[in-house]
């Protein structure tokens, strides 16, 4: 434990150094930028920003990148609180009854109520992440690649089979997401895979311009038209209007407290990120409250509990990633992806080789968290503003954005072609049904478990059963194999969904 | 409910099916070795196969789409506009960028794109355009220093 003080220390020594500071700063300001402006999201952003911070530091890259994604969850209950716009996906709960208390004159509550969710879930969670990483990553030190292997196996698994939408096409997606990887020359035999052709394709498909077309332009064509312009009038709102009362506490702080737990255990299971994390946490509260029917008429209950989970899963989000270097969700995977262009290997040996990385991190979501309740508490008139920009001006410009992003990664016209056309065939997808986010963790996991397959099958002669033999390997395997058969058991008994959406609210 | 969005499923099992196929007739001609000493079409196959046997369960448990369904997107009619917007945005990024100039790339970017919404003006397209170009200009050539000249034959 008084190691773990030292390195927390020290990791505040990295993360309080000017530069990183002020990464820190811009990575959480854009965040909360984007998290505000409805249709913009937390993946085309870091994606856009990722080639720039290929002339980083490290450290610097990873805090800034971070912060856009927590940063954009208090930026997002702002929109579903104001403006009952779901636009972020893990806030679209909030609607429910944050929206409600806006019509009454409560919105100033609901959103000082949630920042006090947010500080308290995100402490929480980056407790959590102190204790657990490292206790993690020490237990793994001694995998072996039957090991690794057989954990990417559940966390693939689990990454697209918990996540929204059919289990069946989260597993094509991340199957396609390998098979994506695979282009390019193959680093065991020097054979060309999947080019077509093009020498472009040698080095394999450009991470930015995957998650760009995916995540950026298929986006923009669906909502160029559809997302419509907001209407609201601009709520008034002071930094007074914030203030809950005494009796509003009482009544809000047991549900944070009781969210916080629920986004906490949502983040340990990898595929059941802040989204899924803010349902539960909702419809507990409603389950456990004496009165469930004023949920849906501004409960405050409605908006402390899923705010504080969404809070503690988000920052508990970056546990497997940073110590077994299995992200659980797309943001992760490409925070992953960050890493490794800048040529550190994520695993179990993060935290004890690049230990400027993972306590400066840490230390950055202290100082980055605190930034951020400055920064929305009074400033709230600032932030209510910026929620009129209109969609039809913020798409061109983003557009242009991921023209440049695309092509600054690696200075290839060829990259934001295909940008274009991963924008088109995303577009495709969406309209069939398939949520494409294993996409992302398939393609960054990919050419690490095709590498320790071949290595596990090379060390036992080519016998299947190596994964078997040994206990932890074994055990994750079983595991894997029980998440199918409950998944077969689910779709068989094809329960209801518990929580009636707000509409749109997935889009 | 269109025809379209009834059969999306089977739509859907096809497209990956055939993407598992391509994989697998592709990772064919690499060489598949052996399971001691894979060759480098082994795991294209592999994973080709997964996506047929994917595609084929997606069409055996093909839903009616229930519009109540938290799950349910309708398919909904291509915005042409939008997508001609876009495409056209991206490709004139491509084609000014290194010929015209980083100023009329960002122009014709946004402009293009600008005009996909059906209710954006001329006029409006213009100003956003116009305003988007200078910041990206200061931020990008000066700030960032990406290769290309701002406006080829007069600000390189």
């Amino acid at each position: 434990m008084e190691g773990s003080f030292a390195s927390l220390a020290h990791g505040f020594a990295v993360a309080l150094e000017w530069h990183n500071l002020i990464w820190c700063f811009v990575g959480v300001i854009v965040g909360n930028i984007v998290g505000v402006l409805p249709g913009m999201g937390v993946l085309s952003t870091i994606s856009i920003l990722l080639p720039l911070t290929f002339s980083m530091q490290p450290v610097a890259a990873l805090l800034m990148l971070s912060g856009i994604y927590y940063g954009a969850q208090y930026g997002g209950a702002i929109c579903s609180i104001l403006l009952n716009l779901p636009c972020h996906p893990p806030h679209a709960v909030t609607c429910l009854d944050g929206y409600p208390m806006t019509k009454q004159g409560r919105g100033g509550v609901a959103l000082g109520i949630t920042m006090l969710a947010a500080i308290i879930g995100a402490a929480f969670g980056i407790g959590q992440m102190m204790v657990m990483a490292p206790f993690i990553a020490a237990i793994a030190f001694k995998f072996g690649p039957q090991e690794i292997c057989a954990l990417m196996l559940l966390g693939l698994l689990a990454g697209s089979t918990l996540a929204k939408g059919s289990p069946i096409k989260g597993i094509a997606m991340t199957l396609f997401g390998i098979l994506l990887s695979l282009a390019g020359t193959d680093i065991n035999t020097g054979n060309e895979r999947f080019t077509f052709g093009f020498i472009e394709l040698s080095d394999g498909f450009e991470l930015v311009a995957i998650s760009l077309g995916l995540f950026g332009i298929a986006e923009f064509l669906k909502s160029v038209n559809t997302v419509a312009p907001t209407g609201a009038k601009p709520v008034k709102l002071g930094f007074r209007d914030l203030r809950p009362s005494r009796a509003e506490l009482r009544q809000g702080l047991p549900p944070i407290l009781r969210g916080t737990l629920v986004g906490s255990l949502c983040s340990m299971i990898p595929g059941t990120g802040p989204t899924i994390a803010s349902f539960i946490a909702y419809a507990l509260e409603k389950k456990i409250s004496r009165t469930p029917k004023r949920f849906g008429h501004g409960a405050i209950e409605g908006v402390a509990a899923p705010e504080a989970s969404t809070h503690s899963a988000v920052q508990g989000d970056f546990i497997p990633t940073m110590s077994l270097g299995i992200p659980g969700d797309a943001v992760m995977a490409l925070l992953l992806g960050a890493l490794m262009i800048h040529g550190i290997q994520p695993g179990p040996r993060l935290i004890t080789e690049q230990p400027d990385i993972f306590w400066g991190l840490i230390a950055s979501f202290w100082i980055g968290n605190l930034i951020l309740v400055f920064l929305n508490v009074p400033m709230i008139g600032i932030w209510v503003k910026l929620l009129m920009v209109p969609y039809r001006y913020l798409y061109p410009t983003a557009l242009f954005f991921v023209c440049i992003g695309v092509f600054a990664a690696r200075n290839e016209m060829f990259d934001v072609a295909a940008t274009l056309v991963f924008g088109g065939f995303g577009y495709l997808l969406l309209q069939l049904g398939f949520e494409p986010a294993p996409i992302l963790l398939g393609f960054v996991l990919g050419p690490r478990l095709e590498e320790n397959f071949r290595r596990a099958l090379l060390l036992s002669r080519g016998s299947l059963e190596t994964f078997i033999d040994r206990p932890i390997s074994a055990t994750f395997i079983a595991i894997s194999a029980l998440l199918v058969v409950a998944q077969i058991l689910a779709a068989l008994r094809r329960a209801k969904p518990p929580v009636q959406l707000p509409e749109g609210a997935f889009d | 409910m269109n025809a379209f969005t009834a059969y999306r499923d089977y739509i859907a099992g096809c497209l990956i099916a055939a993407i598992g196929g391509f994989a697998v007739l592709e990772g064919q001609t690499y060489g598949i070795g052996s399971l001691q000493k894979m060759g480098s079409g082994f795991f294209p196959v592999v994973l080709g196969a997964g996506m047929i046997l994917m595609g084929v369960l997606m069409a055996l448990f093909a839903q009616k789409p229930m519009p109540e369904s938290t799950a349910y997107h309708a398919i909904t009619a291509p915005d042409w506009r939008a997508a001609a917007g876009i495409a056209l945005g991206v490709a004139l990024f491509m084609a000014l960028a290194n010929r015209a100039g980083l100023a009329p790339a960002i122009f014709a970017c946004v402009f293009a794109a600008a005009l996909g919404n059906r209710r954006t003006t001329l006029k409006q397209a213009t100003l956003l355009a116009l305003g988007v170009m200078v910041f990206g200009v200061l931020l990008f050539a000066y700030g960032l220093k990406v290769p290309f000249p701002i406006v080829t034959g007069v600000l390189n």
